[in-house]
């Protein structure tokens, strides 16, 4: 079954032998979720169970993609097999489109469409005396004072580092197609540093909100949708982070060939991916 | 699509030697990246759901049989009724599909195996552990959310652990439903054999392609949906909390715009299968296949843009209700431009009536009077005496179990000989197939009635006027029920004891797995891609 | 229904289910007990708005029952004028282009004929503008709260609770004729007044519903919805909860008396000098 993918493209598609990793990924998340639970609802070893877990899927999940980086690199991905990575991380990036538009989809609704409701004349009258509309709103119930975040100080300026992360990974591309690798490593090097500054602002920005602006997850549906939309955008920007680092390594190990990258540019489509999440998040969370 | 091809003796030289790559025993359907194997897994594990949902629903029937509470007490039959519902469309239906899948799509195209074999394995494997999920939020504290399959805030608020349970589930279930669909998409898109154009495809996988592209495009939705009910049920967020600027419909919305793609996710494949067995026993090509194609994605793209016809009681401004009102009868015209093509496929064949016709021609008549049933719910006024109803049940039991269900059905009947190698009993067949039909009538039939009278659906316990056609309802399910296990007997008696099939059974049968392939269809098959003229 | 008189023991093939469920359910037992009256279409209405999706619905119903005659009288025909037994032999045709563009004009006609009529439904429907009374009903788990807010009666409220026995539900006494569908506190309106009800919930959301009034809203915690009705004839009509709102959700009737204005205005009177006695 060898193949020699060059001779003729398509003869041969590279089928994987069988493998444990994937049941093994399955049973991770089984703890994780069980552990959830447990932590939730305030029992006994819950995060005994998550802790499990997520050691098997790091476990699972540095064998798995050892494998595949193993495979790769011992040349059983041809053309062909290209191709289906493409599709497949496409359709992966779309889902995740897919998944943010339910939350920003939240917060349109929230914005335009409940707010106003809850301060409709009648609504005042029957259930919510005084209430207003207006954005920011924490609701008709919450009473505490809060302020918003503001957008010009420090989401401009992580809006800035992923727009020149974004610039750095394209550099670093480029770099890689014309085969110079000290400024290959160089580059990405660069935009893994800046997606850390990145999450260390945020980090930031949390502090501050909790700390001094009184801003919190359960500051109504002002703190639901900022909290949840850039929580869930900074944990994707951690992902994205880490696999950036993993091809950092492999770059420095000497992975990758200027006409043949995928996971490369894998990792690379994502990045983009979350820098326009951002840009959607500044425009509506932020700015507007 | 006729083709000269050498499969045979390649397909003969992988003997079983290497095949499981090592692995032996249980191990060996734990570890396998085999699309044959894993698909025997989902339809097993299919059956299996079938089997536990259809178990909650006798009980259901039970304590519906006559008025009065007598079996369940109210917090365990809600509790019921949402399981029956998840297990059903989750764990039976869906997976029954996939399994489809998994087995056809890479025999129909010439490919020799899922794009992503290791990743199919773990679309698979994900779902006993959701399953499992699932089973134990019975046995918490509080037991199972008892909230509906559609688990509206904030009754979902109000739950014990289970519902933390059952949205971990729906994560994993997810999770499992978008790798199995970016495998599929990827897998028509890239794995084709030469000459194998998307045009030429088997409609079977032309339904799957949308069905996938939907199922990623709405899964994650949901997804969200349910992670938004998880903080605002432990964290303090205020979603679908008015006192918090947010508002409980928010979450139905959500819901539905992941709800309504959702069911033609599970009538897509199920129009697939029909495609493929109306024109087999027809001995003639499927009538319009590019109509066909196209009025596929039309209800597709249409299945966005209709979600809030199950909120038209939730009052939204009469603009919102006529929007969705009129894009919902829509939907009538390209189903309709299906159901007239496979009419047409019929019209001056050559007709023979083995069990997957008698499934197909069955689908036919319930598919359509179930379409009908949801045209008239998709009327604003009408819609608004029958929502949560009896007769959305009977609706969507007519779209769901005579259409989807039965279509698997014919699917299994009409592959069995190609998967197993063996003929199933067509005697017994027959008698699965009439005795379903009457059964399945005699439950869900009567539910219109129901409805139209106005029983809420949900409940444990009903008015008197209600009895009669409950009684009947109830005497049909255990007569269905027992039905399956008379196809559970046929599927082991044709595994254990059938006679062999021939490579093609059926006359009318063209597609690749019939054409170029021997029965049972080999461990590896298309290793290297068939020549296609 | 005969049932609703029954004595004692017409109700005993419940109980006798109750213990041998199986054997009973088996034995085809379903009937028996039960009277032949059974109800299979749309409560008589009591609104215009009741009876328009009444004939809407009938409307409906005729134009599919055609379409599916016409459609299935073409596939039976297929099934027994070109079967393989009868030695038919298989056409070879697989597209023409002019029965497609007339199967997919003719529905959409079909279709414009009957949004048409449904559009009007609905716009006559959604207007709640210019009530001679308006009354909030809030769903509560798992009873209704009434407060009569403007018109004849503002001031009035009270609660509504289910007032069928514990014992009927669970078996242990027979069951009325309004079993299930009877309250404590019926909610009291005057016939051929326009009636806005306003719609809330107070922890999940449920459903208001009087199906012989063609109402059905949503009442939804933290927001308000309005629905609204003008009965043409007196009498009691009585409706079930429509979302599914917890444990009670099947035990949370709807009752409304529509009464004449005299009666309305008395009733009226006797309500307001009782919560005065009661302040
Ligand atoms: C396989 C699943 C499936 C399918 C295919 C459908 C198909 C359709 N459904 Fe159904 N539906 C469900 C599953 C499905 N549904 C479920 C699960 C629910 C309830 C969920 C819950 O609340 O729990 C539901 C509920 C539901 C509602 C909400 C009811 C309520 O809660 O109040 C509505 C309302 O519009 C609706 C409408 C429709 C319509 C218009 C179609 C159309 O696609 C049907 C189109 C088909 C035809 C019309 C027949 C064939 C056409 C012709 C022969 C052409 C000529 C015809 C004409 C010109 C009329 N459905
Ligand atoms: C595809 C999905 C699917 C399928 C196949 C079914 C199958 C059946 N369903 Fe349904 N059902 C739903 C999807 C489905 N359902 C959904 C989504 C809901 C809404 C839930 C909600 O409101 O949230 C629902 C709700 C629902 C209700 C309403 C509950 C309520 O509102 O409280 C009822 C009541 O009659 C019902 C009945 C049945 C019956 C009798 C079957 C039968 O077809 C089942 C037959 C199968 C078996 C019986 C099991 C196999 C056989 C054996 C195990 C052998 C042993 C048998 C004997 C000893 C007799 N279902
Ligand atoms: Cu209140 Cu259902
Ligand atoms: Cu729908």
């Amino acid at each position: 079954m060898a193949q020699t993918a060059t001779t003729n493209p398509r003869q041969h598609y590279f089928v994987p032998q069988p493998m444990p990793w994937p049941i093994m990924g399955s049973i991770a998340l089984f703890c994780m979720a069980t552990g959830a639970v447990f932590v939730f609802n305030s029992h006994h070893g819950g995060w005994i169970s998550i802790a499990l877990g997520f050691m098997i899927l790091l476990y699972m999940l540095f064998r798995w993609f050892g494998a595949v980086i193993g495979e790769s690199e011992a040349g059983k991905y041809g053309k062909w097999e290209d191709v289906s990575f493409r599709w497949g991380m496409s359709w992966f990036i779309f889902s995740e489109v897919m998944f943010f538009a339910g939350f920003f989809g939240a917060l349109f609704y929230t914005r335009v469409l409940s707010v106003p409701d809850l301060a409709s004349l009648e609504s005042q009258a029957l259930l919510w005396p005084n209430f207003t509309a207006h954005w920011p709103s924490a609701g008709p119930a919450f009473s505490e004072k809060f302020s918003p975040m503001a957008a010009w100080g420090l989401p401009a300026v992580n809006t800035l580092l992923l727009l020149s992360s974004g610039v750095t990974v394209t550099i670093a591309h480029w770099a890689l197609k014309e085969n110079k690798r000290a400024m290959l490593s160089l580059f990405l090097f660069f935009t893994v540093a800046l997606g850390v500054a990145f999450l260390a602002f945020q980090a930031t920005e949390y502090g501050h909100a909790y700390s001094e602006l009184n801003l919190k997850l359960s500051t109504g549906v002002y703190g639901s949708t900022f909290f949840m939309l850039t929580g869930f955008h900074g944990f994707h920007v951690t992902l994205g982070a880490i696999m950036l680092s993993v091809i950092l390594v492999r770059c420095l190990l000497g992975h990758f060939k200027p006409d043949h990258h995928f996971a490369f540019e894998a990792v690379a489509w994502y990045w983009h991916f979350v820098d326009v999440v951002w840009l959607g998040l500044f425009i509506f969370v932020y700015w507007l | 699509m006729s083709a000269v091809l050498d499969t045979h003796g390649q397909a003969h030289e992988h003997g079983h030697h290497d095949q499981h790559g090592g692995y032996g025993g249980v191990m060996r359907w734990i570890t396998t990246t085999n699309h044959k194997d894993i698909g025997t897994m989902y339809l097993w594990f299919s059956f299996i759901m079938f089997i536990v949902g259809g178990v909650m629903a006798l009980v259901i029937r039970s304590e519906l049989f006559t008025p009065g509470l007598q079996i369940v007490n109210p917090e365990f039959f809600n509790q019921l009724t949402t399981m029956h519902g998840l297990v059903m469309i989750f764990g039976a239906i869906m997976p029954a599909f996939v399994g489809f899948a998994n087995w056809l799509i890479p025999m129909q195209i010439g490919a020799p195996d899922m794009a992503f074999a290791r990743m199919n394995n773990w679309s698979f494997w994900l779902l006993p552990f959701a399953a499992s999920l699932l089973m134990i939020s019975f046995f918490t504290p509080g037991g199972a959310p008892g909230v509906g399959w559609t688990m509206y805030a904030p009754l979902t608020v109000q739950q014990g652990m289970g519902m933390d349970f059952t949205i971990f589930a729906v994560h994993l279930l997810g999770m499992s439903s978008i790798m199995g669909s970016i495998n599929i998409i990827t897998t028509i898109l890239n794995m084709r054999a030469p000459g194998m154009t998307l045009m030429k495809m088997p409609m079977f996988c032309w339904t799957w392609l949308i069905t996938a592209y939907l199922l990623v495009a709405v899964m994650p939705v949901l997804a969200g949906a349910v992670t938004m009910t998880l903080t605002d049920r432990h964290f303090g967020t205020s979603f679908f909390n008015a006192a918090g600027g947010g508002d409980p419909v928010l979450y139905q919305h959500i819901f539905w715009f992941f709800g309504h793609p959702e069911v033609y996710i599970i009538a897509l494949p199920a129009f697939g299968v029909i495609s493929q067995v109306i024109p087999a026993f027809s001995r003639k090509p499927l009538f319009g296949y590019a109509s066909m194609v196209y009025a596929t994605s039309a209800i597709a793209i249409l299945s966005f843009i209709v979600w809030a016809h199950h909120m038209y009681t939730t009052g939204m401004p009469v603009t919102g209700q006529l929007f969705f009102m009129y894009a919902t009868t829509l939907i009538a015209i390209p189903t309709g431009v299906k159901v007239f093509n496979w009419v047409a496929t019929m019209w001056k064949g050559s007709l023979s009536f083995e069990t997957p016709m008698l499934f197909a021609i069955g689908f036919l008549l319930m598919f359509t009077l179930g379409g009908f049933s949801g045209l008239i719910l998709s009327l604003v006024p009408i819609d608004i005496q029958l929502q949560d109803t009896y007769y959305v049940v009977a609706h969507f039991h007519y779209v769901m179990v005579a259409a989807a269900l039965f279509s698997a059905f014919a699917g299994i009947y009409f592959w069995l000989p190609k998967w197993t190698g063996k003929m199933y009993d067509e005697t017994l067949g027959k008698w699965h197939f009439w005795l379903s039909t009457i059964f399945f009538n005699m439950i869900f039939f009567v539910q219109h009635f129901l409805g139209l009278a106005g029983m809420p659906r949900r409940v444990p316990d009903y008015p008197l006027q209600f009895e009669t056609w409950n009684r009947i309802s109830t005497v049909g399910a255990f007569g269905f029920g027992l039905t399956q296990l008379l196809f559970l007997y046929i599927v082991v008696k044709t595994i254990r004891s059938g006679e062999k099939a021939p490579d093609k059974p059926w006359e009318g049968a063209d597609s690749l797995e019939w054409t170029h392939l021997p029965s049972p269809a080999p461990y590896h098959s298309f290793e290297t891609p068939p020549v296609l003229k | 229904m005969a049932s609703k008189s029954a004595p004692p023991g017409t109700r005993s093939v419940a109980r006798s289910i109750k213990g041998a469920r199986w054997a009973a359910l088996l034995a085809g037992a379903a009937l028996s007990g039960t009277a032949v009256a059974a109800t299979w279409n749309l409560q008589p209405p009591a609104t215009v708005i009741a009876s328009d999706i009444h004939s809407l619905h009938e409307y409906v119903m005729l134009l599919v029952t055609v379409i599916f005659v016409g459609v299935f009288g073409f596939m039976f025909w297929a099934i027994f004028a070109h079967r393989k037994s009868k030695g038919h032999k298989a056409a070879q045709f697989h597209e023409n282009v002019t029965i497609e563009i007339v199967w997919t004009v003719i529905p959409a006609l079909i279709l414009i004929a009957i949004v048409v009529p449904a559009t009007k439904v609905v716009i006559a429907q959604k207007d709640t503008s210019n009530p001679d009374i308006t009354i909030k009903a809030t769903g509560y788990q798992w009873k209704w709260g009434y407060d009569y807010l403007k018109g004849e009666g503002a001031g009035i409220s009270f609660l509504s609770n289910l007032a069928t026995s514990r014992d009927q539900i669970e078996g242990r006494a027979s069951k009325d004729g309004n079993y299930l569908l009877e309250v404590d506190h019926p909610l009291v309106v005057p016939v051929d007044k326009k009636v806005r009800i306003v719609t809330t919930g107070a922890d999940v959301i449920h459903s208001w519903s009087v199906p012989a009034f063609g109402v059905k809203q949503d009442s939804i915690p933290g927001i308000l919805r309005d629905t609204w009705f003008k009965a043409d004839k007196t009498g009691t009509f009585r409706g079930q909860c429509s979302e599914l709102c917890g444990k009670d959700h099947g035990f949370m009737p709807i009752v409304v008396k529509v009464v004449t204005e005299p009666q309305y205005a008395a009733w009226v009177a006797e309500q307001t000098k009782n919560n005065a006695a009661k302040k």
